[in-house]
């Protein structure tokens, strides 16, 4: 794919560096350069209730870590008042408020509690679409999905393709996939959206409300693999591009519903329950109602994400259906005349 | 209860319910009770007057555990006993209610049976909570639901430890079981989890129902696992946990813990041990509702217990 990325276009030509014939036959890309990051947000607790990123926060917070080589780092719990009650939020989701809309939208006292949060992380992290706003945010968050590790990102931001290339060639202990939302950033509405360039972690399958060390143990490392590139990138190393296989959602699916009551009459049947990722055909069984029956995929064969996901029952959603899309994207390296 | 020739006898179970919802983050047991409601079929026995009924209809449609206080605690003699009124805790006003349709508790127009429908984020798989070892009508009943779903398996807590029981929903019933099934997240309905619920349930009422026609349970022996206590996180001064669950405790209910195991894993990577003298089984491991009751699991002795020959009265 091109190099359409949010900020700075310019291709720089290749300085020095050999290409090991690690390129695909399509293309030979220009290595693409970019200013250094200087200013990296690591957020949790956006969902009040995925205790992942609050814990691991906690913890860099504690150990005050502030700066990794010539990166500063800040962290931020999105949304104390919802970490309080270990609820996913208070009035409204916080990570649905971040649209340019939303954001110019003036709040008042009587304003939802997340609608005004989003205010103030909007002046934390951004604005968003300044010059001010931070250079990268990652967003933590969990799900009672079976996905393993989730890189959530649009992939025309090549930071976070690359950023996920590298964790994906690193970590072994769970499956690492790519989530392209393809959204436009000012339709965006999510917390990563506010950076220059974002992403989120997506980890499960762990409940609300509880913490599982094997999953906070896979965050931490990416976490951890996430500043070692960027002080990497900044120092000069050039990440080689490539192809990268990423799921980009097309539709949502609902639970067969009771059409006076609105109530659900089927469960996720038991052959899709924690099959994530894995095809779908038609004719393959996606529910199966409390009387017995079972309900059939019907339409083209998909790849299903976020099943079961506690969050998405109030968001009519049994699962999303996803296209495996191969994306291609060029070398990366730092802008070496950019002062910082 | 009676003795007559080595049988201890109990009147019939004529009254029989199933709660659901007395936690209402917990699917599986609201889903079917909802279903039962609509139409009790399935749940109907010739000579049992069987009533679905859900516990915390508040916290139900707030999908929340509970809205003021956890009802499943709230069935005390001195909530019981408390003046009416609408300053008392949504939940006691609730145990109140259950109690005077359900109850009283003690007396012998209590229902016979309660059956309380439970989930967990834990690994336990299907257990059945007993409160008394000495109740051998429940201790047969639990034996018919093992043999009968074998080779699936089907556990018994014995929760009748003074410190650690605590008043149930079904405490009002003279004969009160409990039903836990996990792991299951708050707010998710799993399919698998709902239907082995299901099956346990209608293996409860058939037993219910050969009691009442007559049928001898001759004595037998049931294996449980006797609560013993519980365990908290590692907290700092501020009580905030300063370790998780280690990952090689994690989903290991029912198997045994040796001194000298991992048992916690601190945010820095490191281990802490178990450090009791001899081998304990832990269960209710990092179940989400009991960060704030101070308890990241409890720990369990297998006993065998002989039950009574039974028969109705």
């Amino acid at each position: 794919m091109s190099a359409c990325l949010k900020f700075d276009t310019k291709k720089a030509k290749e300085e020095g560096h050999q290409e090991e014939g690690s390129l695909t036959k399509t293309t030979k890309m220009d290595c693409v350069s970019l200013p250094p990051l200087s200013k990296f947000a690591i957020c949790g607790g956006t969902h009040g209730n995925e205790m992942t990123g609050i814990h691991l926060l906690r913890h860099l917070q504690k150990h005050k870590v502030e700066k990794a080589g010539s990166v500063s780092i800040t962290t931020v719990l999105s949304n104390p008042r919802a970490i309080d009650a270990c609820k996913r939020y208070i009035d409204t989701d916080l990570n649905r408020c971040f649209t340019h809309t939303l954001l110019r939208t003036p709040i008042t006292d009587s304003s939802p509690y997340e609608l005004q949060r989003a205010h103030e992380l909007n002046a934390i992290v951004g604005p968003k679409g300044s010059e001010e706003a931070v250079d990268l945010i990652c967003d933590l968050h969990n799900t009672t999905a079976n996905m393993g590790l989730c890189v959530i990102f649009n992939s025309t931001d090549l930071m976070a393709l690359h950023i996920y290339k590298y964790i994906k060639s690193k970590i072994t202990s769970v499956p690492v996939r790519a989530i392209d939302t393809r959204e436009p950033i000012s339709e965006n509405y999510s917390l990563d959206s506010v950076g220059k360039y974002g992403f989120s972690f997506e980890v499960g399958p762990q409940p609300n409300g509880v913490l599982r060390a094997d999953v906070f143990n896979v965050m931490k490392e990416a976490v951890d693999l996430t500043i070692e590139w960027i002080q990497q990138f900044n120092s000069g190393v050039t990440f080689d591009g490539g192809e990268a296989e990423t799921y980009c959602p097309v539709n949502k699916v609902d639970y067969p519903r009771d059409p006076t009551t609105n109530e659900i009459t089927a469960a996720i049947h038991p052959e899709l329950q924690d099959n994530d990722f894995k095809p779908l055909q038609p004719g393959d069984p996606i529910f199966q109602s409390f009387a017995g029956e079972t309900v059939k995929h019907e339409g083209k064969g998909l790849h299903p994400v976020f099943i079961n996901e506690c969050a998405y029952y109030e968001k009519r959603t049994a699962f999303i259906l996803a296209e495996k899309i191969t994306v291609t994207f060029p070398s990366i390296c730092v802008k070496k005349d950019c002062g910082v | 209860m009676s003795s007559y020739n080595n049988n201890t006898c109990y009147d019939e179970a004529r009254r029989v319910a199933i709660f659901g919802g007395t936690h209402g983050n917990e699917m599986s047991g609201v889903t079917l009770v909802n279903l039962w409601v609509k139409n009790g079929t399935e749940i109907q026995r010739k000579s049992v007057e069987t009533k679905a009924f859900i516990t915390n209809p508040k916290a139900v449609e707030k999908c929340t555990r509970y809205v003021d206080t956890d009802l499943n605690r709230a069935f005390t003699p001195e909530n019981l006993s408390a003046p009416e009124g609408h300053d008392l805790p949504y939940e006691v006003r609730r145990a109140q209610e259950i109690n005077r349709i359900f109850g009283p508790k003690g007396s012998p127009d209590a229902y016979d049976v309660i059956f309380d429908l439970h989930n967990t984020t834990s690994n336990m798989g299907c257990t059945l909570i007993l409160e008394s070892s000495k109740d051998h009508f429940n201790l047969q009943m639990m034996n018919y639901i093992k043999k009968a779903i074998a080779p699936a398996s089907c556990l018994v807590l014995l929760n009748e430890h003074p410190l650690l029981k605590y008043s149930t929903s079904r405490s009002v019933a003279k004969h009160p079981v409990g039903l836990e099934v996990g792991p299951q997240p708050q707010g998710v309905l799993r399919s698998n989890i709902f239907e082995a619920m299901r099956v346990i349930l209608k293996h409860a009422l058939d037993f219910i129902q050969l009691f009442n026609e007559g049928m001898e349970f001759p004595p037998c022996m049931v294996e449980v696992f006797r609560a013993l206590e519980r365990v908290d996180y590692p907290r700092d001064a501020n009580g905030n946990i300063i370790a998780m669950v280690h990952p090689n405790l994690q989903d290991g209910d029912w198997e045994p813990l040796n001194p000298g195991d991992p048992l916690f894993q601190t945010f820095d990577g490191k281990t802490i041990h178990y450090q009791g003298s001899s081998t304990v089984y832990p269960t209710f491991i990092n179940e989400a509702a009991y960060y704030e009751k101070q308890q990241a699991f409890v720990t369990t002795r297998r006993e065998t217990l002989v039950a009574s020959a039974i028969r109705k009265a």
